[in-house]
């Protein structure tokens, strides 16, 4: 068996002649936790579900566990987790019948054991005859993430799983599928937090159905040739505006009481600065961030093009 | 993958399906309450041989046998005299207004002319604006009247009793010789209640995984479509099962309805008829996309149903275009059988060309059902 959990190689998907996504190439090794990272309408779940068997790719071929991901799509789903970007249990089944229910479909031994044990971790056990239905967001995610993990899986495909979910709750969450990846699972995670994208061994970002960057994090920002400053000082944040636009500066936020820009050409991005009167403002340069990096990457492959949902 | 897993499949989707039935009050209580209701209505209100209809009476003479004729009229059930009017006009606008069926028309000198020989009118005005309301009493209008005068015309008036015609004509209503509506009516409920339930539920059962955004899961996980298809449905025929025995139970015990065939034969057709009805809901929900078209699809096949298979209007009254169409319908062919079976005690040889067509609507449904079934979300 190859070393690879997910080996796909141009995967185009057109719905009618709209291209939701156009050309991928994913090799992902066994074991990692990759983050999935790009724009809302950049085919990030169109891809994991062609991955799955879920939509079948108009071109391109591949493995996933080494199962062909056109003709296999049964054997895929035995050994793969998928959880859908919205919770899609049922609402109105029990927490612990929707458990049961998925433990029947992948015909565990010992069904009734697997339950409780799951519950018990889960820490719903004393909820576990409410419906599904009335849980918070987070517990959703979390039994969602119970659901799909419940068979072992060899591969974990998550889809946005921290979409609304507070800061606490996305914490543990990730600490489970730090967890779950000891353990052995492979883990793709599509997401929009930066947080996030850093706990993971790598990232893929896509844009407009093409991957446009991918590798671990230090990297992408150093192939990126990003330049970044950090200016601090009173009223700084009224300079934001005053910046916003000026050739040479890509990206202009405020946060942590400082403002931030940053821009690819290292010369136009300090004479920018330096027309701007800012008497009382203190630049450094800093390290671009993820997000600086993202932002450009967006910029430079165009607004958001898609039309299906 | 095993045939002991796909089994095992099947039997978590039933369960499942079971589950979220029991939960979903409303459609529970529609799977039950839409028969009770539909049999009391049609079969305590529909009546296609209606009787005690209003009548006024317009005399311009009262004698013995004009007294006879209205009383002949009054026993014969059909008519019902509640008044009499003096002025003609009246009459008219009484009929005009819908207060009555009928105005029965004696002139005066009526019964002069009849013991004369000179064959006098009587005149019925009906109001035919429906015909099936006023046909059966017009019909019989003319048998009553020579009924009745055959008492009165005796002795040296005996030459002016209606002679027989040059034929004496026989006719045997059978299978219903008192022409009990419901006869007709509760047997074919159970075709038109199966139809209406378990196409709109089958239908509604797909799409509401669609609709609320669980079928993505539901084909993440590894059941097959044909598992998905047989779990999801098992539940409904159980309903269909349940559904006939409360309408066969009713027709015996409540309407009186005669079963003069075998039961088995019967049993055979319904689970023919259910099966046809189910995958036509399950073509449906692979069609629509929210239950709400689900339901209107069910419509789209269910008023046809209704309305070309011989159970609402008589089958051979419809022109050949609505009879082919009729034709196609499965509940064309089950109306026969059920009456056939219940009514006429009619065997297999009788009805083998019934349960053909049936069959093959059903087997048409499945395949279209399971070729469009989706295996993904494309």
């Amino acid at each position: 068996m190859s070393d690879l959990a997910i080996d796909v190689s141009g995967l185009v998907k057109r719905f009618g002649d709209k291209i939701a996504v156009d050309g991928v190439d994913i090799q992902m090794p066994r074991g990692e936790v990759w983050g999935f990272l790009g724009p809302n309408g950049s085919g990030k779940t169109t891809t994991i579900r062609m991955i799955c068997g879920l939509l079948r790719a108009t071109e391109g071929a591949g493995t996933c566990l080494g199962y062909d991901v056109l003709n296999e799509p049964e054997k895929i789903r035995a050994h793969t987790g998928y959880m859908t970007q919205h919770f899609s249990f049922w609402k109105d089944l029990t927490i612990r019948e929707n458990l049961e229910f998925t433990a029947r479909l992948y015909q565990m031994p010992q069904l009734r054991e697997r339950v409780d044990e799951t519950l018990e971790t889960l820490g719903l056990a004393d909820r576990q005859n409410q419906l599904a239905g009335a849980l918070s967001g987070g517990w959703k995610q979390r039994l969602a993430l119970a659901a799909v993990t419940m068979h072992n899986p060899r591969l974990l495909l998550l889809d946005e799983p921290t979409a609304g979910v507070d800061p606490q709750a996305r914490r543990d969450f990730w600490d489970e599928i730090h967890r779950l990846s000891t353990r052995g699972m492979t883990v793709l995670v599509s997401t929009h937090y930066m947080d996030e994208a850093e706990r993971c061994d790598r990232i893929v970002y896509l844009a407009n159905g093409k991957v446009v960057a991918r590798g671990r994090i230090g990297e992408i920002i150093a192939r990126s040739g990003l330049v970044a400053y950090r200016g601090e000082g009173e009223d700084v944040r009224r300079l934001a505006a005053r910046l916003q636009g000026r050739p040479g500066v890509d990206h202009v936020a405020y946060f942590s009481a400082a403002l931030n820009v940053s821009g690819e050409n290292r010369q136009a991005l300090e004479n920018a600065i330096a027309d701007i009167d800012g008497k009382d403002v203190e630049w450094r340069e800093i390290q671009p961030t993820l997000e600086d990096v993202f932002i450009v990457l967006m910029m430079r492959a165009g607004a958001d093009r898609r039309t299906h949902a | 993958m095993t045939v002991s897993a796909t089994w095992a499949r099947i039997g978590a989707i039933f369960i499942k399906e079971l589950v979220q039935m029991r939960r979903d009050r409303l459609t529970f209580g529609m799977m039950f309450g839409i028969p009770v209701i539909q049999l009391i209505l049609f079969g305590f209100a529909i009546n296609t041989d209606p009787k005690d209809l209003p009548t006024a009476v317009h005399a311009e003479e009262h004698t013995p046998v004009t007294r006879t004729l209205l009383r002949a009229l009054e026993t014969s059930q059909y008519y019902d005299l509640v008044l009499e009017s003096d002025d003609p006009r009246d009459s008219e606008h009484l009929l005009a207004r819908g207060e009555v069926a009928f105005v029965v028309f004696i002139p005066a000198g009526f019964t002069e002319r009849l013991v004369r020989g000179e064959r006098p009118q009587l005149l019925i005005e009906a109001d035919a604006s429906d015909p099936a309301a006023a046909s059966n009493a017009i019909a019989r209008a003319e048998a009553i009247v020579n009924q009745a005068l055959r008492h009165d015309l005796k002795g040296p008036l005996a030459g002016l009793a209606p002679r027989p015609g040059p034929v004496e004509l026989i006719v045997h209503p059978r299978y219903n010789p008192e022409g009990i509506t419901q006869y007709n009516i509760v047997p074919g409920l159970l075709g038109v209640v199966l139809t209406m339930t378990l196409v709109m539920i089958t239908g509604m059962a797909m799409t509401k995984e669609a609709e609320r955004g669980t079928l993505e899961n539901l084909l993440a996980l590894p059941a097959r479509p044909v598992e998905v298809m047989i779990g999801k449905i098992t539940p409904y025929i159980a309903v269909g099962a349940a559904q006939a025995i409360v309408v066969l139970v009713t027709a015996r015990f409540l309407f009186g309805v005669p079963f003069h065939g075998a039961l088995w034969i019967l049993l055979i057709g319904i689970a023919i008829f259910v099966f046809a009805n189910l995958a036509v809901g399950f073509t449906f929900s692979t069609i629509a996309t929210t239950q709400m078209q689900a339901m209107q699809l069910t419509f789209f096949f269910f008023l046809p149903s209704l309305l070309l298979s011989g159970f609402m209007f008589p089958f051979r009254g419809m022109p050949t275009w609505a009879q082919t169409i009729g034709e196609v319908l499965p509940l064309t062919h089950f109306l026969r059988i059920v009456r056939g079976v219940m009514l006429k005690g009619a065997g297999l040889a009788d009805l083998y060309g019934e349960f053909i067509a049936m069959g093959a609507f059903a087997a048409a449904a499945v395949a279209v059902a399971m070729a469009r079934y989706r295996r993904t979300l494309d």
